[in-house]
């Protein structure tokens, strides 16, 4: 087997067995870098020398013989929005072309101290801002899948990095579905956690209130082991839960006999693709087989879902996004005064659908509107989150399909901005609830595309997502299916 | 028409923590730019603000300390503009949820008490600075400034003239001082002053339209804003005009305000609440130690000195605006020193030296105890109170204690009858012209005698017995 293919879990194995070495591992990697990168384009910039040097330190470190830690000298890659010190970091956006920051962001500063390596940065929409990473301000990313076809988005590349076996596993982050929706778009496994499980110290904020860190893996045992590296409170982040997190690979392997999966009707829903409905109402079949009980439950605000996070959102990136205005770093254009300068950067340095809704946010919140969206948005937030914890008191975790549809064509929603942010239909709730919730392969098109699975669960309850999504993985052989690239 | 103006003040009080609101950098005065600046406060992709508690606890101090009602649940907001000192595009800020709300200060102005509301105080980070001269066509920042922690305390309408106003300021200025929040100091920017003025025909209710006056930066210049305003305001009316909303810009060098930008050009902050932060639970018990832990404040020691130490209203009223000055006073009394006496002194003498000096009672160099020392000597007749002014120079300039100035420089008063005696003799025998004239009845020369008398002896003899001596001379 070739060693690119590995998880996680399998290379830790192999590397402490010192049947391989971090260097062969990262060799591997980059040797299907080199054969599959011209095609996917997953990376915005390759850390190739880095990446040998952090390698041959975790070497050092294994021989040493003591005991390793979970992820030292295994390859991931980092979606382009988290820092990562001395590291260009750009969002995919021209206005951070040349930006490198002087500091760490804790995420990857974790898995520094873990002695991870770094293959590289990975494109995304800019700003995260997108469903299909064609927003990138560099370049398209394609689907492992069908090269025709885009990988969803935001966090596209560090999707199609692991689709294609480019890393070992991978970061990405997720405000409105960014994780979830690529994830099963190309065929892997996706989490975004609890808000405030993971810090966002580091991660360049598109809308603070909503934007989680999560693993984008090749298995859920993958996902537990990153999500141990990388959760737990951060002084540097407030709102990072003063919470310690558990050891989330204890809920692998539990049994999920009489667990109670919620099947939220308002979830399957006219303009589903059939062959996506199909594939999840299988797996829940598939997960009372194995013991689980499915009880209908309601989470009747849903359909305000997609306004209210587009007020919300756009309000905060609105301002988030005020901060690159061309005098302290990143893209500057010249102009005769001051505001000249302002107009021609963020009008030359932001693409298009940043720009739309840096609009839309700097309406929402203007005075005369901020009561009938910004404080109206808030109230719905309050209902969609009332409604989980609703759901919740009967069933433990929530069952959904993660996307309406497989990976589209690209260009194919690149005009119609309001079809695009439908794509996200099914995973934007859970952010503006703030729960945690994981999306894995759960079956393909007659296209041979990918469909996943979402389970949704409780606050700081990411055990039992981890739990059904384990059993309902070894109990299928999805994920073990490769893109032939 | 007659016209009562009415005025409320924002202040803007930089908190002497040590470190800014919300990042671990220092907030000293006056480094080299940009040397105090980390990636949080200049704004880098990334970074998260984390709240100083110190300043949420000076904040609580300062509400405390004027009546306020301490929210037990506030939060942060963001005030979004553009400027280039501006390094987020927004500035973290209080909206809705501030920390304080509806406390107030008492002030005296012609002898009566008034009571000003005070709205609300809240914090935020200060700006840094554009730097715009000798640079060419480009313009520099400083962000050392960025991220210092502020108070922002608005008052209520309630002022009615500009002594008010500097009433308020500076009753304000030492309850801040007092608290230890904010140094007060305005020439450095640690206090700043926004005013919003309007006037009304006496007797109206209604407020008239008011107008916003930037960049008021002395108490000097306080009075003097205000008082341009008004009488502009008042012209413009009486011409047959109106007020527009506006904001206007004091201009110190000219003595004038002048419009800045009107209603229409007003920014739209989009303030909402802050992401970054989670709201602050503040909990009583947390506000019942600080409540506890207050100092006590100028008004209560004012009163304290009035009925505790027989001073008059006015004197105490000038000992308790520093609370160095007010704690001075209080040690020089327990070193012994009479209540009357300390004061009269501090307020004449001593602050005249430290003025020269430019120093205050925080760097006075003179100890309580020396000049305790002092009055002690005069109480007892060691030295006269005319050669105490010559002995108090002396122990502020060198520290010494009194006893051993009057010693090493023989200023000791002459209470020997028989050397006065003789010293009244020489005089005599040097104008007995003058001598003649005097006990022919022409008594205002006995000051001439006196004064002789004194220089001959360089000021140490006893007046009482050279008084009595001459008045023997001139029965005899
Ligand atoms: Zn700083």
């Amino acid at each position: 087997m070739e060693l690119f293919r590995l998880t996680v879990a399998e290379a830790r194995k192999l590397l402490d067995k010192r049947e391989i070495s971090a260097t062969e591992l990262i060799n591997s990697v980059y040797r299907r870098i080199d054969a599959v990168e011209d095609r996917v384009r997953a990376f915005i910039t390759l850390t190739k020398g880095q990446a040998a040097g952090m390698a041959r330190n975790a070497g050092t470190k294994i021989k040493s013989a003591g005991p390793s830690s979970p992820m030292l000298g295994v390859p991931f890659a980092v979606k382009d929005n988290m820092c990562t010190k001395g590291i260009l970091t750009t969002c995919a956006s021209k206005i951070l072309f040349n930006f490198t920051p002087p500091y760490e962001s804790t995420v990857t500063s974790r898995l520094n101290d873990e002695g991870y390596v770094l293959v590289g940065k990975t494109n995304m929409d800019e700003f995260a801002m997108g469903s299909s990473t064609e927003n990138s301000g560099f370049h398209v990313t394609r689907n492992p899948w069908d090269l025709k076809r885009i990988p969803g988005g935001s966090s596209g590349g560090s999707a199609a990095a692991v689709a294609a076996d480019e890393c070992i596993a991978a970061l990405g982050s997720d405000t409105g579905g960014s994780i979830r929706q690529p994830a099963a778009l190309c065929g892997v496994v996706g989490m975004k956690p609890t808000y405030g499980r993971v810090s966002r110290y580091g991660l360049v904020a598109f809308a603070s209130s909503l934007d989680q860190i999560g693993p984008i893996t090749k298995d859920v045992r993958d996902s537990a082991l990153l999500l141990n590296s990388i959760a737990g409170h951060d002084p540097l982040d407030s709102t990072s839960a003063p919470v310690s997190a558990p050891d989330f690979t204890a809920a692998l392997g539990r049994d999920i006999k009489g667990l109670r999966i919620g099947i939220p009707g308002e979830y399957f829903i006219e303009g589903i693709d059939p062959e996506v409905a199909r594939a999840v109402r299988d797996a829940i079949r598939k997960l009372e087989s194995l013991g689980a009980v499915p009880v209908e439950v309601s989470l009747p605000h849903t359909g305000y879902a997609v306004a209210t996070y587009y007020v919300l959102a756009t309000s905060e990136a609105s301002s988030n996004l005020a901060r690159y205005d061309g005098v302290k770093y990143g893209f500057r254009a010249e102009g005769k005064d001051l505001m000249e300068m302002y107009m021609k950067t963020r009008s030359q340095g932001f693409g298009a659908e940043v720009k739309r809704r840096i609009m839309l946010g700097t309406y929402a919140l203007s005075s005369g509107y901020y009561e009938a969206y910004y404080r109206k948005a808030l109230q719905v937030r309050t209902l969609i989150k009332k409604d989980f914890e609703e759901a919740f008191k009967s069933v433990d975790v929530i069952v959904t399909p993660t996307s309406p549809s497989a990976a589209f064509k690209a260009g194919e929603k690149a005009d119609d901005p309001l079809q695009m942010y439908l794509s996200d239909i099914f995973t934007i709730s859970v952010n503006l609830a703030g729960v945690p919730a994981l999306s894995v392969p759960c079956g393909f098109t007659p296209d041979n595309l990918p469909v996943g699975l979402q389970f949704i669960g409780k606050h700081f309850d990411e055990e039992s997502v981890l739990q059904l999504a384990y059993a309902y993985e070894q109990a299928t052989d999805w994920h073990k299916r490769d893109p032939d690239l | 028409m007659k016209y009562e103006p009415v005025i409320g003040l924002e202040v803007h009080a930089q908190m002497l923590t040590e470190t800014k609101i919300f990042c671990g950098c220092s907030t000293k005065f006056g480094s080299e730019p940009n040397t105090q600046t980390c990636p949080v406060c200049i704004g880098m992709p990334g970074v998260l603000p984390v709240l100083n508690k110190k300043a949420l606890e000076f904040a609580v101090r300062t509400g405390l300390a004027t009546g306020c009602t301490i929210s037990l649940y506030s939060r942060f907001a963001r005030k979004n503009y553009f400027y280039p000192d501006l390094p987020k595009g927004y500035q973290i800020s209080q909206y809705e949820l501030p920390i304080c709300e509806h406390g107030r200060i008492s002030i005296i102005v012609d002898g009566t008490v008034r009571e000003i509301g005070i709205t609300r105080i809240h914090m935020e980070e200060d700006a840094g600075k554009n730097i715009h001269e000798d640079r060419g066509n480009f313009s520099f920042i400083d962000l050392n400034r960025a991220g210092v922690p502020l108070m922002e305390i608005v008052s209520e309408p309630d002022l009615r003239s500009p002594r008010e106003a500097v009433e308020y300021m500076k009753k304000l200025r030492a309850v801040l001082r007092y608290l230890g929040v904010c140094d007060g100091n305005m020439e450095e920017g640690s206090l700043r002053c926004d005013a919003n003025v309007s006037v009304r025909p006496s007797g109206q209710k209604e407020f008239g339209v008011k107008v916003e006056i930037k960049n008021i930066n002395s108490f000097r210049f306080v009075e003097k804003a205000l008082d341009y305003e008004i009488r502009r305001q008042i012209k413009v009316l009486g011409d047959g005009g109106k007020i527009i909303q506006e904001t206007r810009l004091w201009d110190s060098g000219m003595g004038v305000t002048e419009s800045m930008r009107g209603k229409e050009e007003a920014h739209d902050y989009r303030y909402f609440p802050e992401p970054d932060l989670v709201p602050m639970v503040v909990d009583k018990k947390w506000t019942d130690e600080i409540r506890a832990s207050l100092p006590e404040l100028p008004d209560v020691k004012q009163a304290r000195f009035v009925s505790g130490y027989g001073l008059p209203e006015f004197d105490a009223d000038l000992l308790v605006s520093e609370k160095a000055m007010a704690d001075w006073f209080e040690a020089a009394v327990k070193a012994g020193g009479k209540p009357n006496s300390v004061s009269n002194w501090m307020k004449g003498e001593l602050v005249r030296l430290l003025n020269e000096e430019n120093k205050s009672f925080d760097d006075c160099p003179l100890a309580p105890e020396q000049l305790a020392g002092m009055l002690k000597l005069i109480d007892n007749g060691t030295i006269s109170g005319k050669i105490a002014k010559t002995v108090f120079d002396e122990i502020y300039k060198t520290g010494k204690e009194a006893e051993v100035v009057v010693k090493e420089k023989g200023l000791v008063q002459i209470s020997d009858s028989d050397e006065i005696e003789k010293a009244v003799d020489d005089v005599i025998a040097k104008s007995p012209g003058e001598f003649e004239r005097f006990k022919a009845g022409e008594e205002k020369l006995a000051g001439f005698f006196v004064g002789q008398v004194m220089k001959l002896t360089k000021g140490k003899a006893n007046p009482r017995i050279v008084n009595e001596l001459l008045k023997k001379k001139l029965s005899s």
